[in-house]
């Protein structure tokens, strides 16, 4: 079976999603490299995560799908880009999230603000999928670009250390 | 020479955003920030390709660089306010990096959030916008000296050589309309504007 990160690549690919615009996270750094690494898509950071959703939300009123990548402490610093440009916009935006702060972190302030996130979208009725079996990664993420698209609205992609191996403590 | 902010004329923004409009023929779109500079856009006509941000402060210049990203052949023009621009900051590391030769930003510095009662913004006596967007690698940044300069910095800014900042002293005058408030159809407008609803959906 590939590795979790080539097939999130190869689900954005086969939903026509070029643009990837992120924050780096340690766990998402393969994807991140493998990402680069490919001539389909246009990669590159931002600033800031919000900066990010506001390229991704310009570029699909200009034709051009995108997505986003961050950790959960970068998510804790959109609700405003959310509540305010993407949800009453109905931007399809794709935002993937590394989860930190669950499973074994070691970092109070990532264990925290872990915490505020799905109430966050839940409040703004934003889909949101954890996502802990490799075995489902690919048909959740098809599926759900395919409705965020289909139905104008943004979806979370929440990717588990279940999935993705989390970032380990070396006590 | 440079001009700096301190021998900049102090113009007025509705004025100079119709004088920009008026130079627009090639269907550029124009994403208009949150509040008076947004306000001001609408009050100059209403075109289709114009996207007017109702909430989000702050992410007009990075909305404009999407949209600049996704269509290359279209010039795209980005409408902010300094205390909006000042919030985002981090954005002008990223046009520099990125380079899109599509993309003129013009800010409109009074030096006040207007719109929330006029408190000075930080830094609005000592921070210079142009300085900061050289600073993050935005070579063609300049100081609009006057009306006529400011048409002028338009019509090369639109001939594709960007990234480029037009940086304009303005008076503290309100916006002279108020734009309509629904997200949904400013969007759906914008997208027609754009050409590419059919090929987005």
């Amino acid at each position: 079976m590939s590795a979790w990160h080539e097939i999130v690549l190869a689900a954005l690919k086969a939903n026509d999603v070029k643009l990837v615009v992120y924050v780096p996270d340690r766990v998402f750094t393969p994807l991140i490299k493998a990402i680069h690494a490919d001539s389909y898509f246009m990669a590159f950071p931002a600033t800031r995560e919000e900066e990010a959703l506001g390229i991704i939300s310009g570029a699909w009123m200009g034709g051009l799908r995108g997505a986003v990548l961050m950790q959960t402490s970068g998510f804790a610093t959109i609700p405003n880009a959310l509540a305010s440009l993407v949800v009453p916009s109905q931007i399809p935006a794709l935002i993937f999230v590394s989860e930190r702060g669950t499973l074994g972190e070691f970092n109070l302030g990532q264990a925290l603000v872990c915490k505020t996130m799905r109430p966050v979208l839940d409040s703004l009725a934003v889909e949101n999928i954890t996502i802990t079996r490799q075995d489902e990664l690919a048909f959740i993420i098809d599926r759900s670009i395919k409705q965020a698209v289909a139905t104008q609205a943004p979806v979370t992609f929440i990717l588990s250390p279940l999935l993705t191996g989390g970032k380990v403590f070396e006590a | 020479m440079i001009v700096t902010a301190h021998n900049a004329k102090v113009m007025n923004r509705f004025e100079l955003t119709k004088r920009l409009v008026g130079q627009l023929t090639r269907e550029e779109a124009v994403i208009g920030g949150i509040g008076n500079a947004n306000f001001d856009l609408w009050a100059s006509g209403q075109r289709a390709q114009n996207f007017y941000m109702l909430g989000s402060m702050g992410l007009a210049i990075p909305i404009a660089l999407g949209v600049a990203i996704a269509q290359p052949h279209r010039h795209v023009v980005a409408l902010e306010g300094d205390g909006s621009l000042l919030m985002q900051l981090g954005c002008l590391a990223t046009v520099a990096e990125r380079a899109p030769r599509n993309l003129t930003i013009v800010v409109w510095d009074n030096g006040i959030y207007q719109i929330t009662g006029s408190q000075p913004t930080p830094g609005a006596a000592t921070a210079d916008i142009v300085a900061i967007a050289r600073g993050a690698g935005i070579a063609s940044s300049a100081w609009a000296h006057d009306e006529s300069d400011f048409d002028r910095l338009v019509a090369s800014a639109l001939k594709d050589g960007g990234p480029t900042i037009i940086a304009v002293r303005i008076d503290n005058k309100p916006a002279v309309a108020t734009t309509d408030r629904d997200p949904v159809q400013i969007r759906e407008r914008f997208m027609r504007g754009l050409g590419v609803r059919n090929a987005a959906s």
